[in-house]
């Protein structure tokens, strides 16, 4: 789960990590009254959207004047913000946030990332900030500095310390980097989160060490835990369809094909996607329908399948463990009772009680199509969608 | 022969009296596993499925003489009660829990490694279908049915997945020595080149299926270490070639986020490492039955 940059800071600044100040807006009279508290010269004004490189893309403005807070914020509010992480139709910018311009001397980058080939913690670190670190580490990974966290103790002082000395601070300014890098290390621990990065971490020219930008990202298997966390969810950043898939408690990633996907199982709709790709095909979509496929489950995963108007055949593809292929028949053919499904339809049930499943299917009188492999099925959608698309 | 499990080995249910636990545990033991008891803090004392309940582990090891155990317990707890296992002296912990927080299983696996090597607990999972050695134990989920017993190790992160490559398998009469699901999360207790080479060992094993996912290293780390060391064949395919980068494909652990963590990526490093990379996950048991037949 990802939250948007002011909730990060304030989370940040939760645990000792110094921002500049700032306060978010919804309204072009709220981002200037905000500006009128903050007080100063110069502010920025920021849209909030779940994305990175948002100031090339013109998300960011340096404003003067309140006039020109105010034209800032008339400009990106109600706007879909455009960046090269939000694909062509961007993401609604709702909320901007307002912040007090600092004038900064260095921009530094710190990262901390659960790193799965360690299976550790690292902390990630460069005196290059408001660079793309992957790039770095591509160019230049000696100017990239890192530390493993041992899990029983946590980040320590002296690892803070060396990392802080490696970015050639003054010693005023080590000591309040790693304030800052012990602070993000904690919100990183105690919240549960995947990913902190503070890109730029910038230098004052009064020795200061800000957060001028903050980035979080959490682990969406620990929100039991962290409520205040999960309310940060802002379901306006996300894919409707992904969030109606999630209220269903469905596992639904859209494509750009037209081959709908109904599976169990995440490494099964997958290859399932894979194959249709190989028979020739584009999958429309991940769904993993998951184990217990009741009647329900399946009529949900139907409507969201067919919410994408570029669907012309769908194929189900169950290899039931758990699940029992009868159970997921009769979904398949109460779905196709209750819902308008005009598209074809392609059906593989294998696995428990797989015979019962094929004879439901066969006995409806429905025509689906039935196939008895993977790529059986898979070619079969293809050539359906092909058929459909052509009449 | 098969690895981790056979006939004889002593399982324990973690969470057996639950829904679930209960469930899977009946299945296990209608399978022939040689399941002697359970765990259900609260519950020692009773029986349940004709097996004794405890109220700890170490009370089900010390009464019973258990060795493995499966774990049934929310996401919020499982962390506790697999370091719970470990700390008894189970030897083998398959975890199917599906959710557990990532921290938590950096914990767990920080914790296993308190213990000696010749005494540390190996854990499958979790978010896993489980194990099975076809004809003598199952320590899991899966339909034990689709299964043929006989000399291919299964080693693969996702469940159905790894059920679809033994049901073309079987459909060509090839059957399984041992298959193992390490599970689809980011951080997992065992690795495919565990699992490798315990097969390598295993005298009756004679080729190896190796069914991967996007996202991670372990693929690459597994397929380096064959072309050193595995003297048996190894067929391999990774699922998500069609996934976009960025997006979780359904498991926490299946999505590309750094370089090499992509399905053509991973092919192309089993290719290069000698592995027979399937060319489609219609053709994971044709790709075995070509392999064999030059054995």
């Amino acid at each position: 789960m990802d939250i948007h940059e002011y909730q990060a800071k304030e989370l940040l600044a939760g645990f000792g990590v110094p921002v500049p100040r700032g306060s978010v807006a919804y309204s072009p009279d709220q981002a200037v009254y905000t500006a009128t508290e903050l007080g100063g010269w110069h502010w920025a004004v920021k849209a909030q959207v779940h994305s990175g490189a948002r100031g090339k893309a013109g998300g960011i403005k340096l404003c003067k004047t309140y006039h020109e807070v105010d034209a800032a914020a008339r400009e990106l509010l109600g706007k879909r913000l455009v960046t090269v992480q939000t694909g062509p139709e961007g993401k609604p910018v709702q909320r901007v946030y307002v912040e007090v311009a600092e004038p900064f001397e260095r921009e530094l980058y710190l990262g901390i990332v659960l790193d799965r080939k360690a299976e550790r913690v690292r902390v990630i670190a460069s005196a290059e900030g408001g660079m793309d670190i992957e790039e770095l580490a591509n160019t230049a990974p000696e100017k990239i500095m890192q530390v493993v966290v041992e899990p029983a103790v946590g980040l320590q002082a002296f690892q803070a310390r060396q990392i802080a000395f490696g970015l050639k601070l003054n010693i005023k300014q080590v000591s309040r980097a790693v304030t800052a890098i012990m602070g993000a290390y904690r919100a990183f621990r105690d919240l549960d989160a995947t990913m902190v990065e503070i890109n730029p971490l910038v230098v004052t020219k009064d020795d200061r060490v800000l957060a001028l930008d903050a980035k979080m990202s959490f682990d969406d298997n620990a929100m039991f835990r962290q409520r205040a966390v999960a309310d940060m969810r802002d379901p306006s950043q996300e894919d409707p369809r992904e969030v109606q898939a999630a209220e269903h408690n469905l596992n639904y990633v859209g494509l750009d094909g037209d081959i709908g996907c109904i599976i169990n199982g995440a490494g099964l709709a997958m290859a399932t996607m894979d194959t249709i790709k190989y028979a020739g095909g584009a999958p429309a979509n991940f769904l993993d329908v998951g184990g217990g496929a009741s009647p329900e489950r399946v009529a949900n995963s139907f409507r969201l399948v067919l919410s994408d108007k570029n669907v012309k055949a769908i194929l189900v593809n169950i290899f039931a463990g758990i699940n029992r292929c009868d159970w997921v028949a009769q979904g398949v053919v109460q779905a196709c009772n209750d819902i308008d499904i005009t598209v074809p339809l392609i059906v593989r049930l294998a696995g428990t009680n797989e015979e019962e499943g094929q004879r439901i299917i066969r006995e409806s009188g429905l025509p689906i199509i039935s196939a008895s492999s993977l790529t059986e099925a898979a070619k079969k959608a293809v050539e359906a969608a092909r058929a459909h698309a052509a009449s | 022969m098969s690895i981790l499990i056979n006939e004889k080995t002593k399982i324990i249910v973690q969470g057996f009296t639950g829904d679930k636990g209960s469930f899977h545990a009946k299945e296990m033991i209608e399978y022939g596993t040689n399941v002697v008891g359970g765990v259900t803090p609260g519950k020692g004392g009773s029986t349940h499925l004709g097996k004794p309940v405890f109220n700890t582990v170490a009370e089900a090891v010390e009464a019973t003489g258990a060795e493995a155990s499966i774990t049934f317990v929310a996401p919020a707890f499982c962390a506790d009660a697999i370091m719970e296992a470990a700390d008894a002296g189970i030897q083998l912990v398959c975890s199917i829990t599906d959710g557990i927080p990532a921290q938590d299983m950096m914990r767990v696996k920080r914790y296993l490694m308190r213990y000696p090597k010749e005494r540390r607990t190996l854990m499958v999972g979790p978010n896993c279908a489980g194990i099975i050695s076809p004809g003598k134990a199952m320590l899991g989920i899966m339909p034990g049915h689709i299964y043929k017993q006989g000399t291919v190790g299964i080693v693969s992160r996702s469940g159905t997945l790894g059920y679809e490559a033994a049901a073309q398998m079987k459909a060509l009469g090839i059957g399984v020595s041992t298959s193992v699901g390490i599970g689809g999360d980011p951080i997992n207790g065992s690795s495919f080149l565990d699992h490798l080479m315990k097969f390598q060992e295993d005298p009756e094993t004679t080729a190896v299926v190796m069914i991967g996912e996007i996202g991670g290293p372990q693929e690459a780390e597994a397929s380096a270490w064959v072309k050193e060391n595995m003297t048996k064949p190894v067929v391999g395919y990774v699922a998500g070639l069609t996934a976009p980068k960025g997006r979780r494909m359904g498991h926490a652990g299946a999505i590309i986020s750094a370089a090499g963590d992509s399905a053509a990526e991973k092919s192309e490093i089993m290719r290069s490492y000698g592995l027979s990379v399937a060319p489609s996950a219609g053709e994971l048991g044709t790709t075995v039955a070509a392999m064999m037949a030059k054995l």
